[in-house]
């Protein structure tokens, strides 16, 4: 079972790059702990920049680092970086066009037993609505490696969300096919297509073992680039399924579910399920409670899947 | 300084012009922040057209975007785009001259028009020179009403915790946002001390539509070392003419024909008065 948290894998993939590009800068808000950039702080003092417990302030002088020609990292919770500096994120990230990838910690429901004002059910829809901002929900620790290298090498806004705890691996080191926002393709099948992103891949694609087991064959993609959407795969994965679903650790409105559901009935009208968290505070527990109660784990997407093909 | 005090106001003439075409405008803060932004670009920033992609080029955001139409009256003579241009096509259909700074724009850094934007992005662009060791300084200029906004505290503790003295800002205080008196919306009187308590040094600019005084405190800021520089310059809403000046209800607003008039034959006496 995977240790390493995806988050870590952020900070190890920044350690490695800034060793020799020295316009790499890090910046946190009282939050490197919590993002695994204590070993960065470390290693890079004059790339790291700690701007106290102020996110409004953090993604603004990252903008200002990046317009002067720095490549900036702004790490802090999900919760806050999209809601209480979304604002910045808009204006001084997307729509000045600054070279800032925001690093969303702690994303979706990592926090469990902290409640509502430490979740983060609505940076997908807050982020994807912003033009000029990229949306990126990496499944596993390979894929996240793969595509932190890929946002190195340009300059335009991006928006990331990881996980706190470790996720089990979908990919091997050496087999983790990754093509710059293209979805990849984790299971072909005619029954049923399950839409997947973030750490809610990882139990589409069980499901699709229990589902393999009742003789129902689902397709499984890897959404992980939200925005730009791989509109081409949602296409050729649902065209030849009978029903989708969707799965996201996200809120019902506005996320990956709602924009697989606009590409399907404009291009390959089907029935689509969308599995989101409750338009309510989620119940008290670990992540994996919570997911567990409101049937978002592998036994709970085939049960879903099942009860869709049935209709 | 005459011949900039001069200019000044030749640059009201293309702003009333501006807000008549686009048939709206921010006119009360464009004639109080007309000699901050004159005082910058013509006298102590070296931004240019010419090199605008130079690393060492000091560094411009408009916090108070609202004001655009001063700016782009000042850019224009600077000589980044034309103004005749820029008078027609101001806020109309399609136009890239739209209301706030944006930096499709050339000679704008960065998009503005949310307040509370500008100090902390400075914060960045001082702090990336300090990183690379560069000698250019930042400048913002912000709005009295806009101090309000939290995030321009958060900026205002990390620039005396950066140290950076590269950073000045300049508070257009006109003592008017829309609904009146600043005073009466959420007071700023304990200003100075309120910056000073911040780690900020803060120079008092008695009469903010003076270009001699202006320079005067610009070249003070540049001496201080090991905190950034606020300038307070108290300045006149509307000023140049009394058909505006102290008055509320032309932070935005379109002159009539007859104002326009008045207003033109105003800006063109205190010019001659100089």
């Amino acid at each position: 079972m995977n240790t390493i948290p995806n988050r870590k894998v952020i900070c190890d993939v920044l350690l490695e790059k800034a060793e020799k590009d020295k316009d790499i800068v890090v910046l946190c808000s009282d939050s490197r702990g919590s993002a695994s950039l204590a070993p960065f702080a470390e290693a890079f003092p004059d790339q790291f920049v700690e701007m106290g417990i102020a996110e409004q302030n953090l993604v603004s002088v990252s903008a200002g680092l990046a317009r002067c020609g720095k490549k900036a990292f702004a790490a802090s919770p999900a919760c806050f970086l999209s809601t209480r500096s979304y604002e910045q994120c808009k204006v001084d990230v997307a729509y000045s066009d600054t070279n800032v990838t925001l690093i969303g910690i702690s994303g979706g429901i990592s926090y469990g037993a902290l409640g509502m004002s430490h979740h983060s059910a609505q940076d997908i829809a807050a982020m994807s609505s912003v033009p000029n901002m990229r949306v990126y929900l990496p499944s596993d620790r390979f894929q996240t490696e793969k595509l932190i290298k890929a946002l190195l090498k340009d300059e335009r806004p991006a928006y990331i969300r990881v996980g706190r705890n470790p996720v089990p691996d979908i990919y091997e080191e050496n087999n983790c096919p990754f093509e710059m926002d293209k979805a990849t393709v984790l299971s072909e099948g005619n029954d049923v297509a399950i839409i997947a992103c973030g750490e809610m891949v990882k139990p589409s694609l069980d499901a699709a073992e229990l589902l393999r087991a009742d003789g129902i064959h689902a397709f499984v993609l890897d959404m992980y680039c939200v925005k730009p959407l791989d509109e081409a795969a949602i296409i050729k994965a649902a065209s030849s399924a009978k029903a989708v679903l969707t799965v996201e650790e996200h809120a019902l409105f506005g996320g990956l579910g709602s924009m697989v559901s606009q590409v399907i009935g404009r291009e390959c009208p089907k029935r689509v399920v969308n599995i989101a968290l409750p338009d309510a505070p989620v119940i008290t527990g670990t992540s994996n409670e919570v997911f567990d109660y409101y049937g978002m784990n592998a036994q709970g997407i085939a049960k879903r899947a099942k009860e869709i093909l049935s209709l | 300084m005459s011949e900039l005090s001069k200019l000044a106001y030749d640059l009201r003439k293309d702003v009333v012009e501006m807000i008549i075409e686009g048939k709206g405008g921010h006119i009360g803060g464009d004639m109080s922040v007309m000699e901050i932004l004159v005082a910058l670009y013509m006298k102590q920033m070296n931004i240019s057209p010419e090199n605008m992609d130079d690393e060492n080029r000091d560094r411009f955001v408009m916090s108070k975007g609202h004001s655009v139409e001063a700016y782009y009256a000042v850019l224009a003579k600077k000589g980044f785009f034309d103004i005749n241009t820029c008078i027609k096509e101001f806020s109309k259909f399609g136009s890239p001259f739209i209301g706030h700074p944006n930096n499709k724009l050339p000679g704008i850094e960065m998009n503005s028009g949310s307040l509370g934007h500008g100090l902390p992005v400075c914060v960045g662009m001082a702090l990336a020179g300090k990183m690379d060791r560069k000698d250019y300084r930042v400048y913002t200029v912000m709005g009295d009403g806009e101090l309000a906004e939290g995030s321009v505290w958060e900026a205002a503790m990390a620039a005396n915790q950066f140290k950076l003295d590269n950073l000045c800002a300049v508070v257009d205080r006109n003592r008017l946002q829309i609904s009146g008196n600043t005073e009466l919306v959420m007071g700023h009187d304990d200003l100075h001390e309120r910056f000073r308590s911040f780690g900020w040094h803060v120079i008092d600019v008695a009469d903010g539509n003076d270009i001699d005084q202006l320079n005067e405190a610009f070249e003070e800021a540049k001496t201080a070392k090991g905190q950034p520089t606020v300038l307070i310059a108290n300045t006149v809403k509307g000023k140049g003419s009394p058909v505006m000046e102290n008055k509320a209800g032309w932070h935005h607003k379109v002159p009539t024909v007859e104002e326009r008039i008045q207003i033109l034959k105003d800006f063109e006496e205190k010019k001659e008065a100089l």
